[in-house]
This record gives C-alpha cells, sequence and structure tokens, in this order.
C-alpha cells in the first residue's frame, strides 16, 4: 500500500535533487526501503552508513518504520566545525 | 547549545561558565582557514538544520555532564557565509580540575563535528565550489 510521504533534501542532497523538498506517494516500509527508491529516482545519493535520517524532526534508524504522512529529512554526511 | 548567523564572541562565552566552584576552564575555536586537500579557500558556507542540530547538541552537552558530574558546558555554533579567519564554532567548558575540562571539551567538539546536522560547503579561489565530505571526523569520533 502506498504511503504519502514528505520527503527534504539538505545541501548536497538538496542539489542532487533540484528541490529542497517533495512530496511523494510510494510504496515503502522503512526509511531504508525509502532512501532505496530515492537512490533509483536521483541516482545521485551517496552510501547510506554515511547518511543519516530524520522522521518528523526526531534522529531515527534507518530500519525505522514509515507512517502516512511522515516527513522525512535526509542528511547527507554531515561536516560541522 | 547555540546556532546563530552573527560573529560568535569567545570572550563573552568564557564569562558564562566563571563557577565559584570551578579551578577550570578550556575552550575550543575552530576557525575558517584558507586552505583545505591543496586547495585555496575563499569562504566557506554553512548550511545547518537548526532545529535538531540543537537538541543534538544539547545531548551532547548532557553526555559529557553526565560523564562527569559538576562540569559546566557551552557550544555555539555559527550558519551561513562565513570570511577566512572567523570563528565557525566555539566550545567551553569549567570544572572542578584541569583533566575533566580537556577531555570534555575534546568530547564534545569531536561529537558535535560527527553528529549535527550541519554542512559546509567550500568556496575555492579557482572559482569552484563543494561540500565537504566529513567522513574522518565520523571516523575519528567513533576511535575515541
Amino acid at each position: 500500500m502506498s504511503k504519502s510521504i514528505t520527503v527534504r533534501y539538505f545541501a548536497l542532497f538538496r542539489e542532487n535533487a533540484g528541490t529542497s523538498e517533495e512530496k511523494l506517494s510510494l510504496d515503502v516500509a522503512t526509511a531504508a526501503d525509502l532512501y532505496e527508491q530515492l537512490q533509483h529516482r536521483h541516482g545521485s545519493l551517496d552510501a547510506r552508513a554515511h547518511c543519516k535520517v530524520a522522521i518528523n524532526d526526531e534522529m531515527s534508524a534507518w530500519d525505522a518504520p514509515l507512517a502516512d504522512g511522515d516527513v522525512v529529512l535526509l542528511f547527507p554526511p554531515v561536516a560541522g566545525g | 547549545m547555540q546556532m546563530t548567523d552573527k560573529p560568535i564572541r569567545p570572550d563573552e562565552l568564557r564569562d558564562l561558565l566563571m563557577d565559584k566552584t570551578a579551578g577550570a576552564y578550556c575552550s575550543f575555536e575552530g576557525w575558517i582557514r584558507n586552505r583545505n586537500d591543496g586547495h585555496a579557500v575563499e569562504r566557506l558556507e554553512y548550511e545547518a538544520y537548526c532545529p535538531l542540530a540543537i537538541i543534538e547538541g544539547e545531548k551532547v552537552i548532557a553526555e559529557a555532564k553526565k560523564r562527569f558530574p559538576g562540569l559546566q558546558a557551552h557550544c555555539v555554533h555559527r550558519y551561513g557565509m562565513l570570511e577566512i579567519g572567523e570563528c565557525a564554532v566555539w566550545v567551553g567548558v569549567s570544572s572542578e580540575h584541569r583533566d575533566e575540562a580537556f577531555v570534555a571539551c575534546r568530547y564534545i567538539i569531536d561529537e558535535v563535528k560527527s553528529r549535527l546536522p550541519i554542512w559546509k560547503k567550500e568556496y575555492y579561489a579557482d572559482g569552484n565550489s563543494g561540500w565537504v565530505n566529513c567522513e574522518r571526523c565520523a571516523a575519528h569520533a567513533a576511535h575515541d
């Protein structure tokens, strides 16, 4: 069953996707599933191990389940300091 | 934890950590330098997702305080366009003795660099620009 997911991209991901946010209807169970589908869609995301994900403004694990209406933030490798 | 688009003033921040029980103060300042990986850098742009950067930064500071009871700690990170020589991040801690001050300060800056949703884009003298990939920061924190 497909879910309505809002995806927000940051830094390099935003430039690669050409947008900071998109609303998608996807058949995905977890954040990892979403990432995999978006890799096919944009073909330019980094290896997942170096990236982070937040769901509804909370840092999450890649195996966290997604619900209809979730807002998923995709963070490329961070580089503060 | 504080995120700001204004210049960081370490002297004013240091005063916030003054405490009669503290015998030690340690701070770290991260500055914008003019070279990275052999490229001449002209300026740096920091992008941050502030709501989560603040939450994650508070967690890092809480972890340090839990490890060293009595520790006072504060961290400020800039975002936006920064010029060479500007302070991008400041960490300050005060504690009873110097050992925990050094260790806690080091812990906070390493975790801040590897965990907070902050990214930097370098603008080079040759007109190119590029996002800095900080995998080595994460590797460093993992070894600490």
